[in-house]
């Protein structure tokens, strides 16, 4: 008995150590990557469009992860998270554009603009969750996708002087300079939350969830507690996205937060690989910069081609990676099962 | 806290859906200790009745107590946290977590592991402290049941023995008062068996467990179970030890056929 | 009098949505699965007629045409895409379902361009019953529903295959067990759905007569919450819930104050429905066995 335990200890440590490098990768890489468009821009050589592209990426990553918290580790599909983020737009647009004749345009606007839109956000998904969650999972995914029309509905019929109706509210201008450091920061505290909740009971009982309901209720998880708290994490960030998005932008239209924003996401979230945040993190900076850099040089047919390739590898990826009769070729490609196998003492005993 | 007489009673337990009644009239009692079988031909509502127990249904007749608390009706994860925890007939792990991760799932509500949201996402003290915690509780649950060695594999790698054995300790972790299994050795061959036998004794030996299982293998109920309750169309059909309700008339017309 | 006219016309409307939603939900029914790319069928079906109309001017030919190639495209789909992820997560499905919907989406751009186009089939004139006005549209519209309806819940009732596929839908494994071949039964399941479709966007381009991508993603959700609202595997649930939600739309755009919401109150009232009955109003409770 002794024997193996100790077997099993230095069996555990590497894998520990391994662990928790990787597990700081990530800030690593988005910590070096937005240092160095600091020094960048400090030297001055930052135009106001790579800023404007790396505000945007900032926002999509946000947007990514959170959508990832619900899709990938709960396993619920939510077709409406640009609604919550719309929620976040609006409503933090708003706040600003109240705060800053007492306040002026600077980092107290911000932050209680950020706080007013996620919060917000994070009751509308309380809100679309409580019924929604106790309903099976393809339900969830037409209330989520109901709950984007209704909210994109409303704010394109407010009224002018309240959310600006179909031109658009128009927000207040952010220090250009400034905005995209912030975001990255932002993304940076993001991640922590969402990574730091997952990796540990909370997170454990939430991928439980999404393996087996049945045996996590048996098991003594709080299904509908957890589903709800994941629910509204993941719309508070959304909520953020949108007060970024509206500081970025400076005009919020509900027309841009449709059905069609909420599977642009949705996209990043699968092309990641699901269930895995970094990879989300990958996919939502390459597609935003792919769109936004592509929609200057490709017009027309080219540019709609590029929507056929989204689609085309959304196709591919997800039955590659799903289906049941390709699973002998899955093993096959594994290349990090090849390595396992050699290292495996399993015949030692 | 006055020790009821049984840990498990149901009192004219029943449940109906639509005009069928799936369970009728069901009163078991199980003293502490006791490993209690629970048999009857395929559709008798063996596992209905683990499923009013568990929560999954509430009972639309009779009451259910355990420890002398009333829990018919009751959350699956409230009965749960009052002590209930079960196996499954076709085996429900948590496929894509690893092996220890299922067992840590199961000591999520232990009050010795409780860090809340802001401790996990500050990473504080007590965060590091918990997860140190589990993992060594959960490790020393594997070990009883020989699993150590693949503490980190992903759960539906385990091969089927394994697996039940998983199961078992997941619901262990849990600390119940009453274990329930659901046909534990379906699709083990007889060694595997015997071997699950032993296990089964084990567990009410070192957690001062007690036992309600359903089982088809004939020798494995006589091997373990103290008593049993025979259930025909949802009905009690015969009581008490093995060889008392295995020679009741009506138990053997029930699993021979009315010709006999 | 105004009242009635909008009735019917809501009807017409349902009519289409309930066209469109018995796809959905028949899918539901059988594959267990919720087929995003249903609009875009929709869509599909519509240009097919603009391209054969263009060509020999006949609308009874491009209809056909239409069908006949929504049911192909319906059954390829099925097989490339759907079949192989059978057994899978029902989210791997649905989000292969709307890269489905994507592609046809983007497909049809980069063929037709992204500027509508206009069709005109057939001008069916208007109908005149005292004040009561019906465009000749609506009619035919109203027309196809029922013959539609009554066909159908005739093909389900007293054909072997209609019974094959209400045995598939309750209990797919005991239906295998009996001889049924599944596989089958799935694709005769999209190709009606699919023809049903072409239909609805038949009627679609006779009511508005203007076509782009995106002609079918907005009736297609809208079918789908009725499908939903009439609970989702339930043949006269979807029927139910079309007209539902047509006479809705139709009486909401006719009162100015909320003609604006009409969309969210729409699926205000999927939200209220699933809240009051989670499984719509004639849908079935399943039970998930344990």
């Amino acid at each position: 008995m002794t024997k193996t335990t100790d077997k099993n200890v230095q069996n555990t440590s590497p894998i520990k150590q391994k662990g928790q490098w990787k597990s700081f990768l990530n800030y690593i890489v988005i910590g070096g990557i937005l240092i160095f468009f600091l020094i960048f821009s400090m030297v001055g050589g930052m135009k106001s469009s790579t800023q404007y592209l790396l505000e945007k990426i900032a926002i999509a990553m946000i947007l990514a992860v959170s959508l990832s918290m619900v899709v990938g580790f709960l396993g619920e599909l939510s077709l409406g998270h640009a609604g919550f983020m719309c929620v976040g737009a609006y409503l933090g647009g708003k706040t600003a554009v109240l705060l800053v004749p007492a306040l002026g345009n600077g980092l107290p606007t911000l932050l209680i603009s950020l706080v007013v839109g996620g919060l917000s956000a994070a009751i509308c998904g309380i809100i679309v969750g409580l019924p929604a969650l106790r309903l099976r999972g393809d339900y969830l995914a037409i209330v989520t996708l109901a709950f984007g029309e209704i909210v994109k509905s409303i704010f394109m019929n407010s009224s002018s002087d309240s959310f600006g109706g179909a031109l658009g509210l128009k927000t207040p201008r952010y220090d250009r300079n400034s905005l995209f450091i912030f975001s990255f920061v932002l993304v940076l505290l993001t991640l922590a939350v969402v990574q730091n909740v997952i990796r540990s009971r909370h997170g454990r009982a939430v991928t439980a969830i999404r393996d087996s309901e049945i045996a996590a209720r048996a098991t003594g998880i709080s299904v509908t507690r957890y589903k709800l708290i994941v629910f509204a994490m993941s719309a508070f960030f959304a909520g953020i996205a949108g007060v970024l998005y509206s500081f970025s932008n400076q005009t919020v239209q509900s027309v841009k937060f449709g059905f069609n924003y909420s599977i642009e996401i949705l996209v990043m979230v699968v092309l990641g690989g699901m269930g895995s945040i970094n990879g989300s993190l990958i996919a939502s900076a390459l597609i935003t910069f792919l769109n936004v850099r592509l929609a200057t040089v490709l017009t027309g047919n080219l540019a709609v081609l590029q929507n056929l390739i989204y689609a085309l590898v959304l196709i591919f990826i997800v039955i590659y990676k799903n289906a049941p009769s390709l699973s002998g070729l899955r093993e096959k490609m594994r290349f990090q099962n090849l390595l396992h196998k050699n290292k495996k003492p399993k015949g030692s005993e | 806290m006055t020790m009821a007489e049984y840990v498990l009673e149901t009192r004219h337990l029943g449940i109906r859906f639509g005009g069928l009644k799936a369970v009728d009239d069901v009163n078991i009692q199980i003293k502490k200790n006791q490993i209690y079988g629970l048999i009857g031909p395929n559709g008798a509502g063996k596992t209905t009745v683990f499923n009013l127990v568990t929560g999954v249904y509430a009972p639309t007749e009779g009451e259910i107590y355990l420890d002398g608390q009333w829990i018919g009706g009751l959350s699956q994860e409230k009965i749960n946290h009052m002590g209930i925890a079960r196996t499954f007939q076709n085996i429900r792990l948590f496929n894509n977590m690893s092996v220890i991760q299922n067992v840590m799932v199961g000591l999520h509500h232990d009050p010795d592991f409780n860090s809340g949201f802001l401790s996990t996402i500050f990473r504080l003290p007590k965060h590091f402290q918990v997860e140190k915690g589990m993992r060594a509780r959960a490790l020393k649950l594997l070990e009883l049941f020989d699993l150590q060695g693949e503490q980190n594999e992903k759960a539906f790698n385990l091969p089927y023995g394994k697996q039940r054995k998983l199961e078992i300790a997941r619901a262990l972790a849990t600390d119940p008062k009453l274990l329930l299994l659901d046909e534990p050795a379906a699709g083990m061959n007889p060694q595997e068996t015997d071997e699950l036998m032993e296990t089964i004794r084990r567990v009410r030996d070192e957690f001062d467990m007690t036992i309600l299982l359903i089982e088809h293998d004939m020798s494995l109920v006589s091997g373990t179970c103290d008593e049993v309750t025979v259930l025909n169309f949802g009905t009690t059909l015969a009581q008490g030890t093995v060889s008392e309700a295995l020679s009741d008339p009506e138990v053997i017309r029930a699993y021979l056929g009315d010709d006999n | 009098m105004d009242f009635i006219t909008t009735f019917i016309n809501g009807l017409s409307l349902g009519g289409i949505y309930a066209m469109i939603a018995l796809g959905y939900t028949m899918v539901y029914g059988i594959a267990k699965m919720l087929n995003f790319a249903h609009g875009d069928i929709i869509m599909v079906g519509g240009y097919t007629i603009l391209v054969v109309l263009n060509l020999c001017g006949n609308p009874i030919l491009a209809t056909i045409a239409a069908i006949v190639l929504c049911v192909v495209l319906g059954v390829v789909v099925e097989k490339l895409a759907y079949k192989p992820l059978r057994g899978a997560s029902n989210l791997a499905v649905l989000i292969t379902a709307i890269g489905v919907s994507y592609l046809l989406q983007s497909l049809a751009q980069i063929i037709f361009g992204s500027a509508s186009k206009m069709v005109n089939i057939a001008n069916l004139g208007v109908l005149q019953v005292g004040s009561i006005k019906i465009q000749g549209y609506t009619l035919f519209t109203l027309i196809c529903t029922i013959v539609v309806m009554i066909a159908l819940t005739l093909f389900i009732r007293y054909t072997k295959l209609g019974k094959a596929m209400l045995a598939v839908s309750e209990d797919r494994g005991a239906a295998q067990l009996m001889g049924i071949n599944a596989n089958r039964i799935i694709t005769i399941t999209f190709i009606i759905g699919s023809a049903l479709a072409a239909v609805a966007g038949l009627c679609t381009l006779m009511k508005a007569p203007s076509i782009n991508s995106t002609f079918g993603a907005m009736p297609g959700i809208k079918a789908f919450t009725a499908a939903v609202i009439g609970g989702i595997g339930s043949i006269p649930g979807a029927m139910l819930g079309g007209i539902l939600l047509g006479v809705v739309e139709s009486i909401s755009n006719k009162i100015t104050v909320i003609a604006p919401y009409t969309d969210a109150i729409e699926f205000g009232i999927l939200i209220v429905i699933l809240l009051i009955r989670p499984t719509g109003i004639l849908g079935k409770k399943r039970r998930e066995k344990v």
